[in-house]
């Protein structure tokens, strides 16, 4: 059940000095379904996949507004994301209610870093299981954060987060200097390109799975959802995802990065079991280190 | 008649024994049970402000009164809250200072520890920050016993001015004035700056006079007042404030009057 005698809790430190628990919570993250962020000079745009149980079943919500002009994208445990989002949507309520201005995009993502910082110092308590982007516009222009539940919190140009996330990762690197002066439209286009990246082998954009959100200086955050996607899928034209597309049509190849098809190896695993939910403890208890029984991210 | 209201419904001292009050925490020696702040005790009057065309100028006296009896000659009732704001306060002055030396100093070193990124703060969000304030206080039964006037300017840098007091009550205008000065300053204010519009028009040398005329008319008029009164003007490139003294006052023409009617000499 255990890796070794230093992965019972947050509380404990390898000898290396590693938090085993706060580890584990990472991976959780990696198990959820892929979510990318960016910003140019006067837009942040958040995209992301959504995920269903079952043919039948609907799809996971991962963009939360929280204010007019903020909001977050999410991979892993969605419950803590919902708790995550409330306390930031009360931080937000507060500064407007008790100071008549909009929160800093830093203050209330500094606020959530502390409550999940708190959860890696005290006994029975677990690390969040859930990753955040959180895109936002403040006083001083747009704004991308990670927040991660070891309480780290990074301000980026461009970020991805969740399963085959690299791919996107990649993409951003490569085109980040383009998309800091584009358009909202062109913005979101980049986004869409991004995450078709981090596409599973036999999966593409659709406007069921797929969710978009923008905001800008002196525009109201924005969320696309279902048929509303469909417009920027239109202006994406294609969805599959350029491995896919490299395999399909070999005459047109485009350079694949070795990590992408060692991942598509190890994607099988994460997502056949669905038996057996969390790991003994229920959710106050210890994760589950392999990780390999959790079907419970988004 | 009894006139200590915890006395009353109660069984009579005299027959069975003081109340023994011991178990309650917040008992208070000699009162029975808590009080609240029922009435003030110090007090400054007035507090006067007009909006012109670049910033707010706002004006106080420095007495603080207690009761009819000209106590504290050198009290300061304006407070340079952050770069941008005044808050000028009439009322009890144990409750200013509880505003002033506690309230506004812990918000503008939270204020300093914020990210750059926050918009500065400015006069609206003290002023909010001080409405709920008061209104949480008058809500509990136990309000800060004040009247305030907020000058500044907003985000547009369009002049602020805006007014709170011990009930929670809020409202704005291009001339505000608390206490005495509602009756007998803003009337006169309100010759020059009728309107918003009116006060776009109003230099600063315009609004300084009205404001000392002002003044001047409360020291005839306030028994509450004092010859001696700050004044600031804040724009958005800051606060200049200094202190003043009443000159050239007219009562020479006190020497004729004689009498309450019918006496001649």
């Amino acid at each position: 059940m255990f890796r070794n005698s230093y992965d019972n809790d947050s509380v404990t430190f390898s000898p290396q000095g590693r938090i085993f628990q706060v580890e584990y919570a990472l991976e959780a993250i990696k198990q959820g379904s892929a979510a990318v962020g960016l910003v140019s000079k006067t837009h942040a745009v958040l995209v992301a996949l959504k995920r269903n149980a079952e043919e039948l079943g609907s799809y996971q919500k991962k963009i939360i507004g929280i204010d007019s002009h903020f909001g977050i994208a999410l991979a892993g445990l969605a419950p803590d994301a919902r708790v995550l989002s409330n306390f930031m949507r009360q931080q937000a309520m507060s500064s407007r209610l008790l100071y008549n201005r909009p929160i800093a995009i830093k203050r209330v993502v500094d606020s959530i870093a502390e409550k999940a910082q708190v959860n890696t110092q005290h006994y029975g308590r677990r690390p969040y299981g859930v990753g955040l982007l959180v895109a936002g516009v403040d006083k001083a222009g747009p704004h991308l954060w990670e927040f991660q539940p070891s309480g780290m919190v990074l301000e980026y140009k461009g970020a991805a987060i969740g399963a085959r996330s690299q791919s996107a990762r990649t993409y951003l690197e490569r085109n980040f200097e383009e998309f800091e002066n584009v358009d909202k439209d062109e913005l979101i286009k980049h986004g869409l390109q991004a995450l078709r990246d981090s596409l599973a082998q036999d999966k593409e954009l659709t406007s069921a799975n797929t969710s978009i959100a923008v905001v800008g200086v002196g525009e109201d955050f924005v969320l696309y959802d279902g048929d509303s996607v469909q417009v920027w899928l239109d202006k994406l034209g294609e969805t599959r995802s350029s491995r896919r597309r490299a395999e399909e049509e070999p005459a047109t190849t485009e350079a694949t990065t070795t990590e992408t098809t060692t991942e598509t190896t190890t994607e099988g695993a994460a997502g056949s079991s669905t038996e057996g939910q969390t790991g003994p403890g229920g959710p106050a208890g210890p994760l589950d280190p392999a990780g390999e029984n959790m079907d419970t991210t988004e | 008649m009894n006139h200590f209201p915890e006395g009353w419904g109660r069984p009579r001292d005299d027959v069975y024994g003081a109340y023994d009050g011991s178990h309650l925490k917040t008992v208070q020696p000699g009162a029975g049970f808590n009080q609240h702040t029922q009435s003030p005790i110090v007090t400054g009057t007035s507090v006067i402000a007009v909006k012109y065309k670049d910033g707010v100028v706002i004006a106080a006296d420095t007495l603080a009164s207690y009761g009819s009896l000209a106590r504290f000659r050198d009290v300061e009732r304006l407070k340079v809250v952050g770069e941008k704001t005044v808050v000028g306060a009439g009322g009890d002055m144990s409750d200013m200072q509880y505003i002033f030396d506690d309230v506004l100093e812990r918000l503008m070193i939270k204020e300093s520890y914020s990210p750059e990124s926050h918009s500065p703060l400015l006069a609206p969000h003290v002023y909010t920050y001080l409405s709920r304030l008061l209104y949480a206080r008058r809500s509990r039964l136990n309000p800060l016993w004040n009247a305030l006037l907020v000058a500044g300017h907003d985000e547009h840098d369009k002049p602020f001015l805006a007014s709170v007091d011990l009930l929670g009550t809020t409202f704005d205008g291009p001339a505000l004035a608390t206490g005495f000065g509602a009756h007998l300053a803003l009337p006169l204010l309100r010759k020059l700056v009728p309107n918003e519009e009116a006060s776009q028009n109003v230099t600063k040398e315009q609004a300084t006079e009205a404001v000392k005329a002002a003044m001047k008319v409360l020291f005839y008029r306030d028994a509450r007042s004092i010859d001696e009164y700050s004044i600031a003007w804040v724009t958005p490139q800051g606060v200049e404030q200094s202190r003043e003294k009443l000159e050239n006052q007219s009562w020479k023409f006190a020497e004729r009057i004689r009498g309450y009617g019918t006496q001649t000499n």
